[in-house]
């Protein structure tokens, strides 16, 4: 458990934090820039004091103003990957990969060396400057350097946000790997939504300096009154689903969830994968009769269990799919729409959802705990 | 005609020996004064730059003069060293390389000022993360990533002691294998009849030593750069 109650004020902004969050698995701080992610995680580290408080990860007291506790960072065990890489630019990969490594007490090791290096496919820099290295490469090196500390959980702070789209979707995969493989809780700082959709287990939701909200990434994406905090164009829902069979014939990949399947676009997944698909809100149409004569692949029977007016243009509706209900998704209509089918709670309708709308982005990686 | 005399020999190798031991001294005592000067603040802080700096802007005399006082047989730091060490400061050359290190220390302290201003802060956070203590992380980050800047110091402040006059031989005055550094045999050639020509090849021998320092610095702090650019 990772149990924070802490203020600081910087200058004008004052942090305000009060949040317990499970200390497993991928727990994401979302918000806008300036909602106070770093600043948290700087106190986190131990590399700026709250002003007062109590920060307590799994019984170790890290700060307590109370008691005058305060862990300097260097025994805090917290490995940090900031947004830079933040590299020793006169050192080796191979001594920075050590830094850590040396200075921490072997009863504390977690991992080895040659895991890190193999984990992160970075052997064949070992001998180079980063100065040398490639953005994804450094920030490969930066990974290894905070996990070769042998930290009890990772805090990660936007480690992506100074990369391309090819280099995120280098480093993504290894991320999943820390998660899945070394099993290490890792603290996940991101505005980004397709982060938390592929990492995230618990979502933290920031805005002006403190936790607006908190909970399950399933629950935090199907919240519509968190949207005006999330972003509209984002606007969606999680279904939990596995790899049931693909069609090769057309590149087709059926996915089984609770209470129906639902067709993608070819996913090159093992039969079996359990897998989170992102559904936006704005990717699902509504057909008050199953159509016939229609492209669209997946038209699930689905039953309306919300109705969420946005701005006046737009109408967000909650639906339970399938022969269960269990899965639910948001369609995003507009408020037209809504007007001149009468759509409202309770009425049984058809969700349609294109097959081509659901790719790899929209996938979380592998989850082994379901 | 080009081979050195005996006498100029040991006005360099005295002048080496000064310049070499007021540097080796000074540079860790530098290293503190730049690290105060440039991460804490306290009352008075003020104080200490301008102390730091003054012998850049009094009078060499007046320093040699002020060292005279202080470090004199009856003075209150001299009198101290040679009762309880039996070390005696005044007209030996441990008074020349102590005139040479004053007069050269803010030369110095400035250059290793400047580069621990440019050492990114952010990189000491990091290695705070991976566990290393605050000292620690002074030897193995920041002392690195100053190295650049120590090294210009150091030759700066070498090249100043190489020079020093003023304070010198108002300090330890002029004493032939003791206190005759290459300035000040210059000068005693420069009052001797005859003398021009030897001031002349001493003056060329001191500008070369110097060229050689700068050269030797400037391609030291390339191979640095070098290296931390990979």
């Amino acid at each position: 458990m990772l149990e924070v109650d802490a203020e600081q004020q910087l200058g004008a902004f004052r942090l305000d934090i009060h949040m317990r969050a499970p200390s497993r698995g991928v727990t994401a701080l979302f918000g806008r820039s300036g909602a106070g992610k770093t600043s948290l995680v700087n106190m986190l580290a131990g590399l700026t004091r709250p002003t007062r408080g109590r920060i307590v990860i799994d019984d170790t007291v890290l700060f307590d103003s109370s008691g005058g506790t305060s862990i300097p960072p260097e025994r805090r065990r917290l490995g940090y990957v900031f947004q830079e890489d933040r590299l020793f630019p006169h050192l080796s990969v191979r001594s920075n990969l050590l830094y850590g490594h040396r200075r921490a007490p072997a009863r504390d090791r977690t991992t080895t060396v040659a895991e890190v290096v193999d984990l992160l496919g970075i052997g064949h820099l070992l001998d180079r400057r980063p100065a040398r290295l490639s953005g994804g490469e450094k920030q490969r090196v930066a990974i290894g350097r905070a996990l070769l500390a042998h930290p009890r959980l990772l805090l990660m702070d936007e480690p992506l946000a100074s990369l391309d789209a090819a280099r995120k979707e280098e480093i993504l995969p290894f991320i999943e790997r820390l998660r899945d493989r070394l099993r290490l809780p890792i603290v996940y700082v991101t505005h980004d939504l397709g982060e938390i959709i592929r990492l995230a287990d618990t979502v933290v939701l920031m805005s002006e300096g403190s936790v607006a909200a908190l909970g399950t990434v399933d629950d935090f994406l199907g919240r519509a009154d968190l949207r005006n905090l999330t972003g509209r164009h984002e606007a969606g829902a999680l279904l939990r689903a596995s790899v049931e069979s693909h069609d090769e014939r057309f590149g087709l990949t059926h996915l089984a969830f609770d209470g129906g399947r639902l067709r993608t676009s070819r996913l090159d997944l093992p039969i079996g994968t359990n897998v989170r698909v992102n559904i936006r809100a704005r990717d699902v149409s509504i057909a008050l009769n199953a159509p016939a004569d229609i492209s669209i692949l997946n038209v699930l029977p689905a039953r309306i269990t919300e109705v969420f007016a946005g701005d006046g243009t737009h109408t967000d509706l909650k639906l339970a799919l399938g022969s269960t209900g269990h899965a639910a998704i948001w369609a995003r209509l507009t408020a037209r729409s809504v007007h001149d089918l009468r759509l409202e709670v309770g009425r049984n309708v058809f969700a349609l959802i294109k097959a081509v709308a659901i790719d790899r982005q929209s996938l979380g990686g592998p989850q082994p705990d379901g | 005609m080009l081979q050195p005399t005996d006498l100029e020999l040991e006005a360099i190798r005295l002048s080496l020996r000064v310049a070499f031991w007021s540097v080796a001294c000074s540079l860790p005592v530098a290293v503190a004064v730049a690290w105060v000067l440039a991460r804490t603040r306290f009352p008075g802080k003020i104080l200490l730059d301008g102390l730091v700096h003054l012998p850049l802007v009094v009078p060499p005399v007046v320093v040699g003069f002020i060292l005279l006082v202080l470090f004199g047989r009856r003075g209150p730091i001299g009198g101290w060293l040679y009762d309880t060490f039996g070390i005696t400061i005044i007209f030996t050359w441990k008074g020349a390389a102590l005139a040479a290190a004053v007069m050269a220390f803010p030369l110095m302290v400035r250059a290793i000022r400047l580069s621990l201003e440019a050492v990114d802060r952010r990189l000491e956070a990091a290695a705070r993360t991976l566990g290393a203590r605050r000292f620690d992380v002074f030897m193995t980050v920041t002392l690195p990533l100053m190295t650049p800047g120590i090294l210009a110091g150091v030759v700066l402040a070498f090249a100043r002691s190489l020079g020093e006059f003023g304070a010198t031989i108002t300090f330890v005055s002029n004493i032939p294998g003791e206190t005759r550094t290459i300035p000040v045999a210059i000068y005693t050639l420069t009052q001797t009849p005859d003398g021009d020509v030897g001031a002349l090849r001493l003056s060329i021998i001191a500008v070369i030593l110097a060229l050689i320092a700068l050269v030797a610095s400037e391609l030291l702090a390339r191979r640095v750069n070098a290296r931390i650019a990979g």
